[in-house]
C-alpha cells in the first residue's frame, strides 16, 4: 500500500488560460468523488488535530473527512455546517494557507491536507444532491435584528435560528450576500453559490427584508424601540478609498467598488441582456495590489481589455493579495508596474481619461523597525496611457450607522468600537463585527466575530427573559 | 414588491406613480430619494420623492421617459409591482424659517419641487416660485404649486406659455431673497446659481449624477464642491449651489450615453 498522505496535494483542475480569460465562469473547477477521495485518504486523522487551531470558526476538520473517506459526503457536509453555515463559500475563498492549512501536521515535511479543497467538495456535493427543507427549531421567543447581510450578519443569523431565535436580516441592496455577491467576481465565487448559502439560512427561519438601509429606514434606536431584544451590525466596510490625486474625476475612473458592483453584483459583462452598462477600453490601469485590485484586473481582462496593469507603490514582498490571487493574475497575463506610484490623471479636451503620471520609487534602508519604506525616485516621472482606470486602495467602514445612532463609539478610522470578548458595542443590547469592526478583512473573520457575537446575544436575551 | 396604486400621464412622455411602500413613505422628507429596479436584469435608477403619505403608506415619484428603464418603468400599470424600492436615501432639504424664499424648478422636478414648498410653506416662508419646462405641453403641477405660492411665475424655453427662457429671473431678484432652492435640469441649476451669486443670496442645488447603490459604496456620484470631493447620494444630493463644478458633472453624467443609446435602440426593437 502506498502511504496516501506521502504524496503531494491532490491538484484541483482550472479551465485553461486561454479560454478562462474570456468568460467569466469558475476558473478552479473542483473535485470529483474520485479526486476528493484521493485527497481525503491522506488526512491522519490526528488525535490532536492541530488543523482546528487555525479555523476562526472551529470546524470539525478530521471527522468530516472522516465521513468524507467513509463516502458519506451528505454527513461530511452536515458535520460542518454544525460549525460554518457558508462553507461552499469558505472552500472558495478562506485563505486556507495561513489559518488550517499553515497547522496542518503533514506540513512540516511535505503539503498539507488540502482542507479547503475538500470543503469546497463536501458543500458542492451537497448542494447538487441534497434539498434543504425548513426546519422546526423551537422558539425562545427572543427577537433580533441584524444589520447587513455579508459574512458576519449571515453567520449570526444562522447561530441565533439554530438556537430558537426570531431573526430579521435588514440588508440595504437588492440581494442578500454583502461583499460575496457585490465584490467577489464570478469567476472566484458564483453567485448561485451564495444564493445556496443564503437560502440555507432562510430555511433555518430567518427573515430576510432587502432595500432596507438601516440609520435611513429604521435607526438602531428605532430597531431597539420596536421589541428587537438585541441589534447586531454586520455592515462592512463599504466605502471606497480614493487616491486624492489631480484628475481622479475624469471620466473613466472608477472605484474598485464601482467598478465590481457593476461588473457582479448588476452582471454589466451581460449588458445589454442586464441593463447596467460598465465601459471598459483597451488598456486598464489598477491602483493597488490586494485580492479587490487582482479581482479587479481580472474582471477588466474578461471586459475585454487588451492589456491591464496593477500598478503598486511598494514591492512584490509587500504585495497584500493571496500568493494564489497574484499568481492567477500573472498567468491570465496581467502585467505588475511595482514601486511604480501615481501622481495624477491626465485626460483630453472632452473629460475622458487618457494617460496616468506616476513616479518610480526605491526602497529606503531599513528603519529602526527593519522596515524598508518606499520613496519616489525624484526626476523619474513617467507616463502610461490608460483609458480606464480602477482605484483599489481600500475600504472603510460606511458612515451612515455612525451618524444616526446616538452613543455609538467609533474609531477616528469610522470602525465601531466592541468588546473583544462579546462584540457588544457601547450601547446596551447591541453588537457590532466583521469589517466594520476590524476594517477590511477576511470572510472567515468576519463568521468568527459573527460566532462569538451570536454567542454573547444568545447569553444577554437568556438572561433578560429568566430576569 | 411595491405596488403601483396610481399612475397619472402629466405631459408627454412624464409620468406619475403613487407606489406602495408604507416604511420608506413614514420616513420620507423632501429633497430625498429612492432607488428602483424594475425588474431581475435592470438596472438600479434613482428617482427624486415627489411627496409622501404616511398614514396610506404611499410614495409618489415623477418621471421622465429618457431612456429604456425609465421608458419600461412607464409602461407599467396600477396593480402592477416594481421589485426593488429603497429609500429614503440622500439628505431632506434644510427646512426652517428664512423669510423670503426662491424656488425655482424645472421639468419633471416641479413636483419634488410641490413637495418642499410644502413644508417650506408651513414652516412661514414667503415663496416666490418659478416653474419651467421645455414647452407647454412639458409644464406640470401648475395649479397646485399656485396653492403655495405667494408669487408664481410660468416659463418655457421656446415662450409658448408663460415668460421666455430663463433670464428673466435676473429682474425678480432685484427682490431681495433670504434664500434660494433649485431643482431640475443641471444646466438650469447651474445659471440659477450663477444669477444668484452677484445678489448673494444662499442657493441649494439638488444634484443628479451617475449614481449605483445610492448608500455611498461607490463613488461614481462623485461632484466637486469647492475643494472637496463630495459623494450625492450621501452627502447630498443638496449642495451650495455656488461651490459646484458644474462642467466637471455634465461631463460625467454624459459617460454611458453610448452604451444607453444600444440599449435604448435593442428595447425598443423588440
Ligand atoms: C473584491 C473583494 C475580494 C475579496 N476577496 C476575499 C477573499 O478571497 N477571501 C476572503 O476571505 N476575503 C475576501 N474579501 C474580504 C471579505 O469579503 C470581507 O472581509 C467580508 O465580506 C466582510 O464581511 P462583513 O459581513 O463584515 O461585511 P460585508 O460582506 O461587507 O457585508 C456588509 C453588508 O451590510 C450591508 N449594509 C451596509 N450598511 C448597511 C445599512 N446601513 N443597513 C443595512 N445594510 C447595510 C451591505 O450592503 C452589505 O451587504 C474580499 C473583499 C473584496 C471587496
Ligand atoms: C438623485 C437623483 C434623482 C433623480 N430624480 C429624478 C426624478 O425625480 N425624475 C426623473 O425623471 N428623473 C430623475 N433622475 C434621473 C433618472 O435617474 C434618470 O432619468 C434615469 O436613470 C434614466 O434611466 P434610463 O435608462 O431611462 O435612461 P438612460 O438611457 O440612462 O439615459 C437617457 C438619457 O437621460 C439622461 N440621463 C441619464 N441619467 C440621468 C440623470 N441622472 N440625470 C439627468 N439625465 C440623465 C442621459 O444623459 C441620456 O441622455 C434622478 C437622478 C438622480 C441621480
Ligand atoms: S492536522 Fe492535517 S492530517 Fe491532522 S487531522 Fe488536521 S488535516 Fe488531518
Ligand atoms: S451612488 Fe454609489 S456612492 Fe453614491
Amino acid at each position: 500500500m502506498t502511504i496516501a498522505h506521502k504524496k503531494p496535494q491532490t491538484e484541483m483542475p482550472k479551465q485553461s488560460i486561454e479560454k478562462r480569460i474570456h468568460n467569466f465562469d469558475e476558473v478552479a473547477l473542483g473535485f470529483d468523488e474520485e479526486l476528493a477521495l484521493e485527497e481525503a485518504s491522506r488526512c491522519l486523522n490526528c488525535p490532536k488535530p492541530q488543523c482546528k487551531k487555525g479555523c476562526p470558526v472551529e470546524v470539525p476538520i478530521p471527522e468530516f473527512i472522516q465521513l468524507v473517506k467513509e463516502h458519506r459526503f451528505g454527513e461530511a457536509a452536515s458535520k460542518i455546517k454544525e460549525k460554518n453555515a457558508l462553507p461552499a463559500v469558505c472552500g472558495r475563498v478562506c485563505p486556507q494557507e495561513e489559518q488550517c492549512q499553515k497547522f496542518c501536521v503533514l506540513g512540516v515535511r511535505g503539503d498539507p491536507v488540502g482542507i479547503g479543497r475538500l470543503e469546497r467538495f463536501t458543500s458542492d456535493w451537497e448542494r447538487l444532491n441534497v434539498k434543504t427543507k425548513a426546519q422546526k427549531i423551537e422558539q425562545t421567543g427572543g427577537r433580533v435584528a441584524i444589520v447587513g447581510s455579508g459574512p458576519a450578519g449571515l453567520t449570526v443569523a444562522a447561530d441565533l435560528a439554530k438556537l430558537g431565535h426570531r431573526v430579521t436580516i435588514f440588508e440595504s441592496l437588492h440581494t442578500a450576500g454583502g461583499v460575496l455577491m457585490y465584490g467577489i467576481p464570478q469567476f472566484r465565487l458564483p453567485k448561485e453559490i451564495v444564493q445556496t448559502e443564503v437560502e440555507y439560512v432562510k430555511s433555518l427561519g430567518v427573515e430576510l427584508r432587502l432595500d432596507s438601509t438601516v440609520g435611513l429606514l429604521s435607526t438602531i434606536q428605532e430597531l431597539k424601540q420596536n421589541g428587537y431584544d438585541a441589534v447586531f451590525i454586520g455592515s462592512g466596510a463599504g466605502l471606497p478609498n480614493f487616491l486624492k490625486i489631480p484628475g481622479e474625476n475624469l471620466k473613466g475612473i472608477y472605484s474598485a467598488n464601482e467598478f465590481l458592483i457593476r461588473t457582479n453584483l448588476m452582471k454589466a459583462y451581460k449588458f445589454p441582456e442586464y441593463d447596467t452598462p460598465i465601459r471598459v477600453s483597451k488598456k486598464v490601469g489598477v491602483v493597488g495590489a490586494g485580492n479587490v485590485a487582482m479581482d479587479s484586473a481580472r474582471c477588466a481582462l474578461r471586459l475585454g481589455a487588451e492589456r491591464v496593469y496593477i500598478i503598486y507603490r511598494r514591492s512584490r514582498d509587500e504585495m497584500p493579495a493571496r500568493a494564489e490571487e497574484a499568481e492567477n493574475a500573472e498567468e491570465e497575463g496581467i502585467e505588475f508596474m511595482l514601486l511604480t506610484n501615481p501622481v495624477r490623471f491626465i485626460g483630453n479636451d472632452r473629460g475622458f481619461l487618457e494617460k496616468i503620471e506616476c513616479v518610480k520609487q526605491q526602497l529606503s534602508e531599513p528603519d529602526k523597525s527593519g522596515r524598508r519604506r518606499p520613496e519616489p525616485i525624484v526626476g523619474s516621472n513617467f507616463t502610461i496611457e490608460i483609458d480606464t482606470a480602477v482605484v483599489a486602495i481600500g475600504q472603510s467602514p460606511n458612515p451612515i450607522i455612525q451618524q444616526t445612532t446616538e452613543g455609538l463609539e467609533a474609531t477616528r478610522h469610522g470602525t465601531i468600537v466592541v468588546n473583544e470578548e462579546t462584540m457588544q458595542t457601547s450601547i446596551l443590547g447591541v453588537y457590532a463585527g466583521g469589517d466594520v469592526v476590524s476594517g477590511a478583512a477576511t470572510v472567515i473573520s468576519a463568521m468568527g466575530a459573527g460566532k462569538k457575537a451570536a454567542k454573547a446575544i444568545h447569553e444577554h436575551i437568556m438572561t433578560k427573559k429568566a430576569a | 414588491m411595491y405596488g403601483i396604486v396610481r399612475k397619472e400621464q402629466l405631459a408627454p412622455n412624464t409620468k406619475l406613480f403613487e407606489i406602495t411602500a408604507p416604511a420608506v413613505a413614514a420616513k420620507s422628507k423632501p429633497g430625498q430619494f429612492v432607488i428602483l429596479r424594475i425588474h431581475e436584469k435592470g438596472e438600479r435608477f434613482p428617482i427624486t420623492i415627489a411627496d409622501a403619505d404616511p398614514e396610506k403608506g404611499t410614495v409618489t415619484i415623477i418621471f421622465a421617459e429618457v431612456g429604456k428603464s425609465s421608458t419600461q418603468l412607464g409602461k407599467l400599470e396600477v396593480d402592477d409591482a416594481i421589485l426593488n424600492f429603497s429609500g429614503p436615501l440622500g439628505n431632506a432639504t434644510k427646512i426652517e424659517k428664512f423669510g423670503e424664499i426662491l424656488c425655482v424648478g424645472g421639468g419633471v422636478m416641479a413636483g419634488a419641487l410641490l413637495y418642499q414648498m410644502k413644508a417650506l410653506k408651513k414652516a412661514g416662508n414667503k415663496i416666490t416660485a418659478i416653474i419651467g419646462a421645455r414647452n407647454k405641453e412639458h409644464l406640470i403641477l401648475i395649479e397646485e404649486i399656485r396653492k403655495f405660492s405667494d408669487e408664481l411665475y410660468v416659463a418655457t424655453d421656446d415662450g409658448s406659455e408663460g415668460k421666455e427662457g430663463i433670464y428673466f429671473l435676473k429682474d425678480i431678484l432685484e427682490k431681495k431673497f433670504d434664500q434660494a432652492i433649485t431643482i431640475g435640469p443641471t444646466s438650469m441649476q447651474m445659471i440659477v446659481s450663477e444669477m444668484t451669486r452677484p445678489y448673494g443670496i444662499p442657493t441649494t442645488v439638488n444634484l443628479f449624477p451617475i449614481m449605483v447603490d445610492g448608500t455611498g459604496m461607490c463613488g461614481a456620484c462623485r461632484v466637486t464642491v469647492g475643494d472637496e470631493t463630495r459623494f450625492a447620494c450621501v452627502h447630498g444630493p443638496e449642495f451650495d449651489g455656488h461651490k459646484v463644478n458644474y462642467d466637471e458633472l455634465i461631463s460625467r453624467m454624459r459617460f454611458y450615453n453610448p452604451n444607453e443609446k444600444i440599449a435604448m435602440l435593442l428595447f425598443d426593437g423588440v
